[in-house]
């Protein structure tokens, strides 16, 4: 860790954000459900495996548009029990709230997060809720922790994809960040460009019905698709080649990031997941998605490979290549 | 998306590919003098799709490259006052200075907010009452005037607690240092766009005029780069030198005189250090005396002297002397995590862009 002090780097889900985890929160909390390092882990026990996922939602402002500290606490943790192709069962809500945070938010808060979690057929079964001083916390912080039961048959993990397998996304990317970006900096954009932030299980479900051999999902949140996919690149020792003309990405966020110099592969999204399956499945799993509200955009948009193991690289409009790499740091709009 | 993907198509970049094989036979630099330029060529892999005889150079067109440690050192000494709050473009935040960072600064607790436009510091002005507001002040010509309007207005407001660290630079002044000074061979630039939707042709006359090197104003599109390198190539190998306009849609031969204006209403222009240039007569953007109560330089506050990292070629980078990879820190010591010299810290930095883009395939 440079200099011993924790930078805002260290919480952007690049590659200071990985150094955090494998460097110091890894050693001291090793055991076999957490090392597989997905997005939930697996406890097996006699009615066979548990998903168990935990997850902190700090973001400023609390209400964007399509959502609120609230909706994402939930949509968030359910998304990560899907990933690893359990369906949620229950959930935990941790509260840490300001000191002269208002109560009527809190409500609205706290009944967005209900709505969802009904959305997403989950219940929540606990929690706790802390009080800190006025400044000790930014208005109101958020940990939910899930559980689900793993269906029968489905082993989905980072480390499972295999030269040729197909590589699909779920629908447009970058909504969230872009969203939540324009409502804090009062960017006053026209459009109505809204989070995506939204439950997958139903989507998952679905896909995981039109193929049980899925190798892989993934939720890009913080540090985007790119992040991602070199995550699963990295621990399955294969190559990701993607087609930029097939990632869907909305005209007001490639325009966004046009002027702000900022890269829709690196942007967080909150209701999206990138799909790995066995190429001879890839049209039935796309037919699937799309089939499903929250999979409508969804598309092809690469596929594994031998060559270039770690490593994800991009076959541009143009024809030419370059090297997808890991965030590093945090996105900074440019100057000019 | 319109006047975006016209730009990005495959069979016309194809074709512009294939005339400049046709046409081009000598071995040629040439320079891309504008960080977002060197981005896109990486961006869209066009410099593995020229032929090999043409060598692409990164100019000193990255605003945050170019701003010497000095001002940096500045920057983090006023903002360690206690009533100073200062406004900074996000991508200044990561630079190192002499001993530290605005970035490490604002984790040590001190009031450091990024903006989006030099406006948004007007804003702080008004919110902060109690405070000194200072914006760090950097860029070239195509966001000089943006910071001119700014202090035009609070001007005009009577607000009495904004102040400028003016550390924006001139492109013209630079581009005839890096000629004068010979280091390098460069038989044509690849002129920026929004420098030059600013300023206009005239003011970079001299590269044809004065030095007999042909320039091109360039789009920042796959098809604008590609077809400035094609009508590059055609004057090279015509033996001509013309200064053309390739980023018509935008660009006018008189540039922007309102914003022109409004830079000469607030600036004078002074004498400019850069990094790896040395200082650079006229290249400078200095408040006009009416205005000397918003000059930032009048807080007083220690400065520590100035170091340099001794192996950081950062400055013989941004002079095209060296190219990344042949810096001794590159990718060892120096990295976007960890960086030593600023090319490593902005997104447009040549560092950065090397290092992001070109990693060699394992």
């Amino acid at each position: 860790m440079p200099e011993g002090k924790i930078l805002l780097a260290h919480g952007s889900g690049g590659k200071l954000s990985h150094d955090l985890v494998s460097d110091i929160l890894l050693p001291r909390f090793s055991n076999p459900f957490l090392e597989p390092l997905d997005d939930s882990a697996r406890i097996t026990n006699q009615e066979g495996p548990l998903a168990f996922t935990t997850d902190s939602y700090v973001i400023n402002p609390l209400f964007f548009p399509g959502g609120d500290i609230g909706k994402l606490a939930v949509c968030g943790t359910v998304n990560d029990l899907s990933m690893v192709g359990a369906v949620p069962s229950c959930l935990s809500l941790s509260l840490i709230i300001e000191e002269g945070f208002s109560i009527e938010l809190l409500e609205r808060i706290l009944s967005s997060a209900r709505d969802a979690a009904e959305e997403a057929s989950i219940r929540i079964v606990t929690g706790d809720t802390k009080v800190v001083e006025h400044g000790a916390a930014d208005q109101l912080f958020i940990t939910t922790s899930g559980i689900g039961w793993i269906r029968k048959g489905v082993h989905l993990s980072g480390v499972n994809a295999r030269p040729g397998d197909t590589v699909l996304v779920s629908g447009f990317l970058g909504d969230h960040e872009i969203a939540v970006l324009s409502q804090r900096e009062g960017f006053g954009f026209q459009g109505e460009l809204k989070s995506d932030c939204a439950p997958l299980n139903g989507l998952v479900g679905r896909m995981l019905e039109a193929c049980p051999t899925l190798r892989c999902l993934r939720d890009p949140t913080r540090g985007g698709l790119a992040t991602s996919l070199n995550e699963i690149a990295s621990r399955s020792r294969v190559g990701i080649v993607l087609e930029e003309a097939q990632i869907p990405v909305r005209e007001s966020v490639l325009g966004t990031c046009e002027l702000l110099g900022l890269d829709p592969l690196y942007l967080a999204n909150e209701g999206k997941l990138i799909a790995i399956c066995p190429p001879q499945e890839a049209e039935r799993v796309l037919e699937a998605m799309r089939a499903h509200p929250s999979g409508k955009h969804a598309e092809i948009i690469g596929r594994v490979t031998e060559e270039n193991p770690k490593r994800v690289t991009l076959q541009t409009l143009i024809g030419g290549h370059r090297v997808v790499d890991m965030l590093t740091g945090t996105q900074y709009p440019r100057i000019c | 998306m319109k006047f975006i993907d016209e730009f990005r198509n495959k069979e016309i970049a194809q074709g512009l590919i294939r005339r400049i094989f046709e046409v081009s036979a000598r071995p040629i630099h040439l320079m891309e003098v504008c960080g977002t330029h060197t981005v896109s060529f990486f961006r869209y892999g066009i410099r593995d799709m020229l032929p090999k005889h043409i060598r692409l150079l990164s100019g000193p067109g990255c605003p945050v490259c170019v701003t010497p440690n000095q001002n940096i050192d500045l920057a983090i000494a006023l903002s360690r006052r206690d009533d100073v709050l200062l406004a900074t473009f996000g991508d200044m935040m990561r630079v190192p200075g002499s001993t530290s960072s605005l970035q490490k600064e604002k984790a040590e607790g001190r009031r450091i907010r990024i903006v989006y436009s030099p406006l948004d510091s007007l804003r702080l002005a008004k919110e902060n009452p109690e405070k000194k507001v200072v914006f760090l002040a950097v860029g070239f010509e195509t966001t000089s005037p943006a910071i001119a309007m700014t202090l035009l207005k609070a001007h005009s407001e009577g607000i009495q607690n904004l102040y400028f660290l003016n550390s924006q630079k001139r492109v013209p002044p630079a581009l005839r240092a890096l000629l004068q000074s010979e280091k390098v061979q460069i038989h044509g630039f690849i002129l920026p766009g929004h420098v030059c939707t600013i300023l206009g042709r005239e003011p970079f006359a001299f590269l044809s005029e004065e030095f007999k090197r042909p320039a091109v104003i360039a789009g920042f599109e796959p098809l604008d780069l590609l077809q400035a390198v094609w009508m590059l190539v055609n004057q090279v190998e015509k033996d001509q030198a013309s200064v053309e306009i390739q980023y018509t849609r935008v660009v006018r031969d008189q540039g922007n005189p309102v914003a022109v204006s409004k830079m000469e209403q607030a600036f004078q222009q002074d004498e400019a250090l850069w990094r790896g240039l040395g200082w650079i007569p006229g290249s400078g953007c200095r408040l006009k005396d009416a205005f000397s109560s918003m000059d930032a330089r009048r807080i007083e506050v220690d400065v520590e002297p100035p170091r340099e990292h001794p192996g950081c070629l950062c400055g013989e980078i941004l002079q095209a002397v060296r190219t990344p990879p042949e810096c001794p820190l590159f990718k060892t010591v120096c990295h976007p995590d960890h960086p030593v010299g600023p090319c490593m810290v902005s997104v447009e930095g040549a560092c950065f862009t090397y290092f992001k883009y070109e990693q060699t395939q394992s």
